[in-house]
């Protein structure tokens, strides 16, 4: 019998990779030909890396402005938000009415999280924020609330989309409580070390990073406690394709497309997609909020 | 003159394309380059089909034959740019990775009727020879009514990926509709 050496023997390890190896080498022909025209505004592949300020704020959906991806970037310019106040009230013992600027007094911290959108696209955004929970613990929750409602201001003055029915105005999103209570859910006052700019809804916006992207309310001006749970915009429009929990699942489809991959914003025409991680990878914090819930009933 | 006329309406008619590879060239895809190259090329074949269900309103309007020597060039338009569509659908965004795009085809209605459009297309391309025409002989004119099917199913196709009530697929639809009810009174009056 032959005996190899050692060094002869392909390890196992490199042996199975070698379709990925041909691909990649495929790939990266591909790239040095057409990197050559510019056909690629690629910016490295790493996940955890930022998406890029300019896509991050001129790639939105934001009704309010309209149904286009650049329309919020465009219209929203001089959407005024000062003054601004936001309520928070319903079933509580101390309802409260906050000026812009006492929110903005209380410290944000960076908190950089994935936003993965119900269409099949995700960014990495470094947020400024802090937990919602410190706001809600200011006014004192009744028992009976089991839910809190977001409200987007009405303004079909400034914001020329609403002035169309594409949805139910005002903008309305909700939460469950504990759900609004974890330290996850944020509050946010800005990204990349800035001011919010007005097209991700400035002044202030919440965000909840295990959820699709439009369960993220923008341009708060009412925090509501309820016991009933919330009539949420898109549920309303299309209870079929949207429900109230809209957690990120790639189990569970969409009737229009499927949840199981996604597409990286800011990568080349020739990145593949990802697979879509379950709870958008933040299953660990989040997952226990669900034990026992049939996430695709309840989806 | 004349013989002049079929080349230049081809460069015209490759309009999508300049649009597309200059964009692809400077730069101006935007953050979803994949994206943006199935939507243009969707969208361009709807505009194309309305094209192709224009030549016969336009003859009787004009009372001239000049445009039927147009309709087949618009038409294997229509199939290329409806080709490039798919292409970049199953090629650019899903790799050829065919167990999902086999389960989209099966259970996302709108690329059902998208799938089904495109299957169509392609029977009318091949049949649309002068060999093929002279083959076929009455049942050409049959087979080819199908882009009256086509249509309707391109518009399903829009207005139903469309996450609410869009102007865009709205107009595509009102247009095709119009055309659509062009034939029915026309057949009535003859």
């Amino acid at each position: 019998m032959k005996k190899f050496k050692h060094s002869e023997i392909t390890p196992e390890k490199i042996y199975y990779k070698r379709r990925s190896f041909i691909k990649s080498i495929g790939y990266g022909l591909g790239a040095l030909t057409l990197n050559s025209v510019s056909l690629i505004n690629a910016n490295a592949s790493n996940l955890n890396e930022p998406t890029s300020y300019e896509d991050i704020t001129t790639y939105n959906n934001y009704y309010e402005f309209g149904t286009g991806k650049g329309d919020p970037h465009r219209r929203a310019k001089n959407f005024p938000t000062r003054p601004w106040s936001v309520k928070i009230e319903g079933l509580v013992d101390k309802p409260l009415e906050l000026s812009i600027e006492e929110v903005l007094a209380i410290k944000s911290e960076e908190r950089i999280l994935k936003l993965r959108c119900v269409e099949g696209w995700s960014m990495v955004i470094p947020w400024l924020g802090f937990s919602l929970s410190e706001l809600l613990n200011k006014v004192k929750i009744k028992p009976n609330a089991k839910f809190v409602e977001f409200e987007t201001v009405y303004n079909p003055e400034e914001m020329v989309g609403q002035r169309y029915p594409v949805l139910n105005w005002p903008y309305i999103e909700g939460l469950r409580i504990d759900e609004a209570m974890h330290p996850l859910t944020t509050v946010v006052t800005g990204l990349y070390g800035k001011t919010l700019p007005n097209q991700n809804g400035a002044p202030l916006r919440i965000f909840i990073p295990w959820k699709y992207g439009f369960k993220s309310a923008k341009a708060i001006v009412r925090i509501k406690l309820t016991e009933k749970m919330p009539n949420t915009a898109w549920k309303n429009a299309s209870p079929r394709e949207y429900g109230f929990y809209s957690n990120v699942n790639p189990d569970v489809d969409h009737p229009r497309w499927s949840q199981a991959t996604e597409r990286v914003i800011g990568e080349s025409i020739l990145a593949p997609r990802i697979k879509t991680l379950m709870f958008n990878g933040y299953g660990d914090e989040v997952a226990h909020l669900y034990s026992g819930m049939d996430l695709k009933k309840n989806y | 003159m004349k013989n002049y006329l079929k080349p230049v309406v081809f460069l015209l008619l490759l309009w999508p394309i300049y649009i597309i590879s200059y964009q692809i060239f400077f730069n101006e895809l935007g953050p979803e380059p994949v994206d943006r190259i199935i939507n243009h090329f969707g969208e361009w074949t709807l505009i194309f089909i309305i094209l192709t269900l224009s030549i016969s309103p336009l003859r009787k309007i004009t009372n001239s034959t000049e445009w039927l020597k147009f309709r087949r060039m618009i038409g294997l338009f229509t199939f290329s740019y409806a080709s490039i569509h798919m292409l970049s659908y199953v090629g650019l965004d899903y790799r050829f990775d065919f167990e999902p795009l086999i389960d989209d085809v099966l259970n996302k209605r709108f690329i059902f009727v998208g799938f089904s459009a495109w299957l169509l297309l392609t029977i009318l391309a091949l049949t649309s020879s002068d060999m093929m025409v002279r083959l076929l002989k009455q049942n050409w004119k049959k087979l080819h009514k199908l882009v009256y099917v086509i249509a309707i199913f391109g518009a399903l196709h829009f207005i139903w990926l469309s996450k609410t009530i869009l102007f865009k697929p709205l107009i595509y639809s009102l247009i095709i509709l119009f055309l659509l009810s062009l034939r029915i009174k026309f057949k009535k009056s003859i």
